[in-house]
């Protein structure tokens, strides 16, 4: 990467969207399905993420949501390069990340953290608090005394609500919730930029999500991080994300700042989608319209024809088996890929 | 109606090295013939234990019914021998588990282990059993049962699965049936699937269903009633109706209040239950819930409150329920304002046409 180039692409940027910090362009994930004992040949491909394209903007919240299997995990690992993606551009901060060295990713990596969804599997059993929390320090460089180590462990606790004294547990001493601090200290150890925050509540009872939410949002503001927040429970992702994209079988279907897409869902799987989730009040839950999707999700290594969703769709016509529709923009800022979207124009 | 399953006191301890962990502690309820009860709360506060517990499938050691009366059509199932409790199981009373993944044989057919039970319990030949695994698993929804039903477990998704195990649970026309999470590992659209399937299946048989959940969305949708458990006890109970719209727990409270709701205009922050649910090990003197309760008082520390009618159908068990009036919910806004916020004039229109 010259810096011809990044001076275009900020200047791109800045022309076009304002301030984009992570970029991702045609990204496509494919996975080889492999036969034979020694010498693998691939006999088919699992196309987990499929032409996918969005940014996320400098300090916003960008939520991903698709039910599993859909490729929002893929994505989000897809992002910070732990799988190298079979195709498409990934841009952080109008660097190109794709097809960086592994040297070089290691330093990108400052500023892109993750945190998992299960806070029981993603700590290491061995380790106490304190160093899962300060490793990255080390790994970095970024401390140069044990005593600046220590506070700055110390100040990381602090900062996602444990005390100071916790570091030298273990973390089987720790409920899921605070399991779950732990693993956002320790992304936050090396004061990144961007957080791939998947499926952080997913695993956590509802009393403690909302705690957990509300911490991702303190932490948001006080450390001015931008999100990409991938999960499953829609109202969660409405209450954190600024704005929404929806995933089905490797695709985008549609993005939409957080309340037009709550308020005027365009494509038929959104529709769907938040038709299905239960509202806690058994009165205006009987009130709600209700799809009832049919069928299930198909499989990513056979997917339909046309639009992957038409198999299932309530209003598929008879384009749709041939038509592959693309996202367009079919209002300000809203972008759906259904060929039966009002705006959606010829096809 | 008529009251099928009476549960009283009862009372299912573990004993570990830790200490004796009291997972279910004085647990009293009915469930009534053909009713939908929903038993809510968070991972270990006793409800799957509780159900367990009917079933009598708690692993002795290290657990142990220690005390109570399970009135199953009148007669306490605690006290007959395990014959007769094996004969109940499957036939009167079945189950749905959680994990479809792995409550299945993965190496027994379906029709195996779909005729099983009906040969065990309704005496049916092999080749009756075959014919009727083949109509239950249509009668689930299965496409191509005739078909599906020599394959394997792993041939089939989460959602069909869980198909799976509803038409083994309905395979003996039983009476009751508890569903013990049964949509937790599936996505919300197949989920709303399984649900509509079990609550359109129990209806026309006339079957009572326990389902027990965290999500207190699932509950509202389908559930008649509701137990709301907490560290081991019910703290509240009523129609659903009646407990979402006028709770009067704090910890029922807590939870309608922590989850963000699609129906609402968006809140700035969400307003969390602070702190961690009691060690089941050592449980506070008093009231369980009140070193997280808002509303906690001197006497919650001394005492236990119990269950106390507070409403016609309503029972809760907190000494400042009365206090708990309808400003507990202030976060609710006007009917007129959840109206323009649900998902547009569209939405409005067509559950019109469904009333």
């Amino acid at each position: 990467m010259t810096t011809m180039t990044e001076a275009e692409q900020l200047g791109e940027r800045g022309g076009q969207h304002g301030d984009i910090l992570v970029e991702v362009k045609n990204l496509q994930m494919y996975f080889p399905v492999t036969a034979g004992i020694i010498f693998q040949r691939a006999v088919a491909q699992i196309k987990a993420v499929d032409d996918v394209s969005f940014f996320v903007r400098k300090g916003e919240t960008l939520g991903l949501v698709g039910e599993s299997g859909c490729g929002k995990t893929t994505t989000g690992r897809c992002i910070l390069q732990l799988y190298k993606p079979t195709g498409g551009q990934v841009m952080f901060d109008g660097q190109e990340i794709t097809g960086m060295s592994t040297r070089q990713m290691r330093v990108m990596r400052r500023q892109m953290q993750v945190i998992f969804q299960d806070p029981y599997s993603s700590l290491n059993p061995r380790m106490t608090a304190g160093n899962i929390i300060g490793e990255p320090l080390i790994v970095h460089g970024l401390v140069n005394s044990k005593e600046e180590y220590r506070e700055r462990v110390a100040e990381l606790l602090q900062n996602v609500g444990l005390n100071p004294y916790m570091a030298d547990r273990f973390p089987h001493e720790f409920s899921g919730g605070q399991r779950q601090r732990i693993g956002v200290a320790r992304a936050l150890s090396v004061d990144p930029s961007f957080i791939v925050c998947d499926e952080p509540v997913s695993a956590l009872d509802v009393s403690i999500q909302a705690q957990i939410v509300n911490l991702l949002e303190d932490l948001q503001e006080q450390f001015d991080l931008t999100y990409l927040f991938i999960a499953h429970d829609l109202s969660v992702v409405r209450h954190i994300s600024n704005r929404v994209a929806v995933m089905y079988l490797g695709h985008i279907v549609e993005i939409a700042d957080r309340n037009e897409i709550y308020q005027n869902p365009m494509h038929p799987y959104t529709r769907a989608l938040l038709s299905a989730v239960p509202i806690p009040d058994p009165v205006i839950d009987a009130q709600r319209e209700r799809i009832l999707l049919s069928g299930e999700v198909p499989s990513p290594l056979n997917p339909p024809s046309g639009c992957v969703f038409h198999p299932r769709c309530p209003i598929a016509i008879d384009s749709c088996t041939s038509v592959t529709p693309e996202l367009r923009e079919v209002d300000s800022g809203h972008w759906a890929a259904c060929i039966q979207s009002p705006g959606y124009g010829a096809y | 109606m008529a009251t099928l399953l009476e549960v009283k006191d009862l009372r299912t301890h573990f004993f570990t090295f830790e200490g004796v962990v009291k997972a279910v502690d004085g647990v009293s309820y009915e469930v009534e013939e053909g009713e939908t009860l929903g038993l809510v709360g968070e991972s270990g506060c006793g409800k799957s234990v509780s159900a367990l517990s009917l079933m009598r499938l708690i692993p002795d050691p290290p657990g142990k019914i220690v005390s109570g009366e399970l009135l199953f059509e009148g007669e306490d199932i605690l006290k007959i021998d395990m014959d007769d409790m094996r004969r109940i199981r499957g036939a009167k009373m079945s189950m749905v588990f959680q994990e479809p993944m792995t409550s299945l044989n993965p190496v027994l057919t379906l029709e195996r282990q779909l005729s099983e039970t009906l040969q065990l319990h309704r005496g049916m030949s092999r080749e009756e059993s075959r014919n009727e695994a083949v109509d239950l698993l249509a009668r689930v929804g299965i496409p191509d049962a005739e078909r599906r039903v020599k394959q394997y477990p792993h041939q089939f998704s989460g959602g069909m699965r869980q198909r799976v195990m509803i038409a083994m649970a309905l395979s003996c026309n039983p009476r009751l049936i508890i569903a013990d999470e049964p949509t937790t590992a599936l996505d919300v659209t197949i989920q709303a699937q399984i649900l509509e399937l079990m609550k359109s299946l129990t209806n026309e048989f006339g079957v009572s269903l326990i389902i027990i959940t965290h999500n207190l969305g699932v509950v509202a949708r389908y559930a008649d009633r509701m137990n709301i458990m907490y560290a081991g006890k019910i703290i509240e109970r009523g129609t659903a109706r009646e407990v979402y719209s006028n709770p009067r727990h704090p910890y029922t409270v807590g939870l309608l209040k922590s989850v963000p709701r699609l129906d609402l205009p968006r809140r700035a922050k969400l307003d969390p239950i602070e702190g961690q649910p009691p060690d089941l090990i050592n449980l506070p003197q008093g009231c369980s819930f009140r070193d997280r309760c808002r509303w906690a008082v001197d006497k919650c520390a001394t005492d236990a409150p119990v269950l106390e009618l507070v409403n016609d159908g309503h029972w809760s068990a907190c000494w400042r329920s009365e206090d708990l009036g309808a400003s507990a919910l202030d976060f609710l806004p006007d009917l007129d304002e959840i109206g323009a916020a649900t998902n547009g004039s569209a939405a409005v229109e067509e559950s019109e046409e469904e009333n």
